[in-house]
């Protein structure tokens, strides 16, 4: 069983927020190639439902309400006691229960196999995405520019 | 029970349990003195099946829970927050307030409603020893002539009765057995 206790706040955030945004089919094809699928029981069967995302509009002010968006959320148990909590993005009950198993396989002495298989190739997918949207977006962007039209002289 | 097994014993098929588990709440608030099974959870040592099921069925973020002195552990405070989300509140704020008898009394910390809200009034869930078909009298809406029950404290329940349309409601929970005693009806003493 894993000592809870012993696992950093900030590691858990990151690998529970990449789980959550991660793409559905990136994600289950990375899980299909991990192999072990260990026994497990339910807590909280897979369940959809909304909530209410907060943000600054324009990164300043006080956070206001953006919009819903839906969730998927489910919590299991492995057979040696270890919890497992997934929540992600829209409706998707097997990408919320491989999400809750990595991340009570995150806690157990596989970690660092499921971080090597999993997780690091699925950080690398989810930055490419981002970096190739990102450049798309940039090749659009329009200088401005003035030609000296000679007025001040 | 380990630390990391403390969420287990909720619905296994919520929509299903919670259906059949609510219909069997409303029988029998509609027909005072009549006896249900309910089933479907698995609460922490402290709450009995029904009650457990209860709470499950009946509770969400909006509605405040008072754990009475046997029922509050931080087994069942744990096990609740998890499953339902509702927030734990002194017995003055409940809208549930879950606990053996003596736990629970006086009623008159409880809300009772106003004349304009009367709905808004603690539902009071007793966990009994034993709960029968016998004991002090019940009449009035839902019964045909008069049942029977076996109530804690008929006085009690008379003075609770006396306030209607204000008052509190009662569910009475046993093992997986469970009861009711909504406001309107009126009880004699055994005898």
């Amino acid at each position: 069983m894993a000592d809870q206790t012993k696992i950093a706040t900030g590691d858990r955030q990151a690998w529970l927020g990449l789980l959550a945004r991660a793409p559905a089919e990136a994600l289950a094809a990375l899980w299909s190639g991990y192999g072990a699928r260990p026994e497990f029981q339910w807590l909280r069967t897979p369940e959809i439902g909304g909530v209410m995302v907060r943000g600054r509009a324009g990164g300043i002010g006080a956070p206001f309400n953006l919009g819903e968006m839906t969730v998927t959320r489910c919590a299991l148990v492995l057979a040696d006691g270890t919890e497992g909590h997934g929540y992600v993005q829209g409706r998707g009950k097997t990408h919320a229960e491989t999400a809750a198993l990595i991340d009570a396989l995150m806690q157990t002495g596989d970690a660092d196999t499921v971080r090597a298989k999993i997780l690091e190739p699925l950080t690398r997918q989810v930055q490419a995405a981002r970096s190739a949207r990102a450049a798309k977006a940039a090749a659009t962007k329009v200088e401005f520019f003035t030609m000296v039209r000679g007025e001040d002289q | 029970m380990t630390p990391q097994t403390r969420f287990l014993g909720g619905f296994t098929d919520a929509p299903v349990q919670a259906a059949h588990a609510f219909r069997a709440a409303m029988t029998v608030m509609a027909r005072p003195g009549e006896l249900r099974q309910l089933v479907g959870a698995t609460p922490p040592d402290g709450l009995s099946v029904a009650a457990g099921t209860l709470l499950l069925t009946l509770c969400d973020p909006d509605t405040g829970v008072y754990l009475a002195r046997g029922a509050d552990n931080p087994a069942i405070r744990q096990w609740l927050t998890f499953h339902t989300g509702a927030p734990l509140v002194p017995a003055a704020q409940a809208d549930f307030a879950v606990g053996f008898w003596q736990d629970l009394v006086p009623l008159d910390q409880y809300r009772i409603g106003t004349p304009v809200y009367p709905d808004r009034s603690a539902t009071l869930i007793v966990e009994c020893d034993v709960l029968q078909k016998s004991g002090a009298t019940l009449r009035g809406p839902g019964i045909r002539d008069t049942a029977r029950l076996s109530v804690p404290d008929a006085a009690a329940l008379q003075a609770n009765s006396d306030l209607y349309p204000l008052g509190c409601d009662f569910f009475f929970t046993c093992g997986d057995t469970v009861a009711a005693l909504p406001r309107s009806i009126r009880i004699e003493p055994e005898g």
